[in-house]
Formats: structure tokens, sequence, C-alpha cells
């Protein structure tokens, strides 16, 4: 109450906060995260624009290594295209239909793994809502962020979109076969622009259809996953450790 | 555009606060928003208005502290412009972001019954 004419008026009380606004989407991706570790799951949000090859790429690992046990939840607004795409090059995939939503947050994720099987992956892709802005503000609880940067979107996205490369651990450059048709494009000048906005630029060239790039983006994977799977590795025997011709 | 859900999160945040200390109504909100944080103040500040009516935010004032980008070498301290390598000329280190990516509720005020 007003303390000197005592008029009945509530006092104003200011509150110190001093928090996130996300926090809770922060604790909920903690604990997609506890989840992925406690299951031995490398858990990869892939992001980038739409069309810039995402599924492609995700296509592409599952021929490369028919070993793994890949998983994917695939964000969109409408349709479970990328879904049956991903399902029948061999990753089993749940759709997550944001309707409007330009994003994935954490309990969408969560929600979504609820009803599959987590156990039975070795690398979980959650493929982002395609969009090079939104996505990066949501922690989902992943252990890496992957950034799908096509040629053909012009070498100054980065900088143009700072807080979703600055947050990529690894940028897979796609469509690299077509760099032949774009003449002033080259890898070089998407590198420049990439060291302006992660103080740590990683890249890998990548084509889908060429499969260049493949072998060493499955290798990134094969070194992300060593630390979470060093310990599952021994209850999960030994079935994927296939021969290669 | 996701600075609605940001103000949704915020409102929820402002909601649970004002029922804790059973608030009849929130005055004002301060907020620090970085200029890297990838939400946009303007489209926030639009988003809010368009969620507070008939909330127990309805009237509050919200007043946004943009927070400046900034880098520097995590060894030698200098500052690293952005826009430039992010990389220590001097000591070929990373730079670390120093501020600039936060999404922060500071302070709300809100009218508290005396009891």
């Amino acid at each position: 109450m007003c303390d000197t004419c005592g008029c009945g008026d509530p006092d104003v009380v200011p509150i110190e906060i001093q928090d996130k606004i996300l926090a809770g989407n922060d604790r909920q991706a903690a604990h997609n995260r506890e989840h992925f570790t406690a299951h031995g799951v490398l858990a990869v949000n892939l992001m980038g624009s739409p069309g810039a090859g995402k599924t492609a790429i995700l296509e592409a690992t599952a021929r490369a290594d028919r070993s793994l046990r890949l998983g994917a939840l695939a964000g969109d607004l409408e349709t479970d295209h990328d879904a049956q795409r991903l399902e029948a090059a061999g990753i089993r995939s749940v759709t997550i239909n944001t309707i409007s939503a330009c994003h994935l947050d954490a309990r969408l994720v969560h929600d979504a793994l609820h009803g599959s099987s987590m156990n039975a992956h070795d690398i979980l892709f959650i493929e982002n809502v395609g969009n090079l802005v939104c996505p990066a503000v949501y922690d989902l609880g992943q252990q890496f962020n992957v950034v799908a940067l096509s040629v053909t979107e012009g070498e100054d996205k980065p900088v143009k979109y700072p807080v979703m490369f600055r947050k990529a651990d690894l940028v897979l450059i796609t469509k690299v076969d077509l760099l032949p048709h774009l003449p002033g494009m080259s890898i070089e000048k998407i590198a420049d622009s990439l060291a302006r906005v992660m103080p740590t630029p990683r890249f890998i060239a990548v084509s889908a259809l060429s499969g260049q790039g493949v072998a060493d983006w499955l290798a990134w994977l094969a070194e992300r996953r060593r630390p979470a799977h060093a310990e599952a590795d021994h209850s999960h025997g030994h079935g994927r450790h296939h021969a290669h011709s | 555009m996701h600075e609605y859900s940001i103000v949704q999160s915020l409102m929820n945040r402002v909601e649970a606060e004002a029922a804790e200390r059973r608030a009849t109504a929130v005055k004002a909100l301060t907020l620090r928003i970085g200029e890297l944080s990838g939400v946009e103040p303007v489209l926030l500040t639009t988003a809010f208005e368009t969620f507070v009516e008939k909330t127990i935010c309805e009237g509050a004032t919200l007043s946004i502290i943009r927070v400046p980008v900034s880098w520097a070498c995590p060894r030698c301290e200098r500052s690293i412009v952005q826009g430039a390598f992010l990389q220590c000329p001097e000591c070929s280190v990373p730079a670390t972001l120093r501020s600039g990516d936060e999404i922060i509720l500071e302070r709300i005020e809100m009218e508290v019954p005396d009891v």
C-alpha cells in the first residue's frame, strides 16, 4: 500500500529476474541431451535454407554406409515428403509438422522421440525446418549443429545470416557438382564468408549427386560418435561392424 | 518469425512470477537482447503488443536494452570487429564472443497488494 497517504494503491515492486527467456526450452533441451547421451545416440541438428539439400545429404549418407543405423526427425510446415524419402533411403524417420512455426523447439523434438525407439540409432539427424534464421535460436538437445549451404545460394549467405552460421560446428557446402555452371562462385569465396562469422570455420564440400565429400562427412560423424559410443559399444555388440569391399 | 514464440515464453515466465507474488498487474518489463541473438526488437515489440491484450501484462511498457556484438581474442583481449576474420591476427587463436547473444528477461515491475 502507498505508505504516505494510505490510499490503498498497491506498490509497484521491481523483481530482478536476470534469466534467459528461453530457459524453459533450454531445460527441455538438456533433458533431450541426457536422453541421447544415455542411449549412445549422436544427435545432429541439421539446418539450412529450404532446398539447401538437407534431405539429399542424408540420403547420400545412408547410401554411403549401410552399416550405420540412422534415424531422422524431419521438420516441415506441411507434408511428410522428407520422411518418406528418408525412409526409402533406409533411415527410420518421424515427421514433425509445425503447421505455421518456422523452427523446431526442444519440446517438439522430445514429443516426437516419445513415439520412436531411439535405442535403435547410432545417429539421429534432426532435419530442422528450412530456414536460416529461427532454428538457430532454439537448442534442441543436439550434440552438434550442422548447416547445409548450397553453392547456388550465394557466397555471402554466412555474413547475411551470422546467427545461424556462428552456431554451426560444421558447414556442409552442398551441390558442389554445380560449381562449373556458376561463374564467379567458388569454395574459397564461401570459406572467406564463413571465417567472418565462425571463430573456427569447419566445412566440407559435398555433392549428394556425385558422392564427392561424403566420405569426409562420414569421417566427421565417426569422429563425433567416438566419445558417445566408446562406452555403448560393449552393450551394442558388434553387429554393425560389417566389412566393406 | 519466431518472435511470437519468444513472447509466448516470456509471458509464461512473467505470469508465473506474477502469480507467485499475487501481483494484480504488470507495469513494466525490461529485456536485454543481443544483436547476434537472432531476435529482432521491433518484431518482438509488435509480438508483445499483440499478445498482452487481456493478460496481466496489458498496458505494461516493454523496454529492450540492445547489447552490441563484441568479439575478442581470449589470449590478448584484443577486440575483433564484426565482419573481420574471427581469429586474432596476433595470437592466431579463434575469437570468443564476449556479448551479443543475450535473450534475457532482466526485470519485471509489478503491482503487489500490500500485505
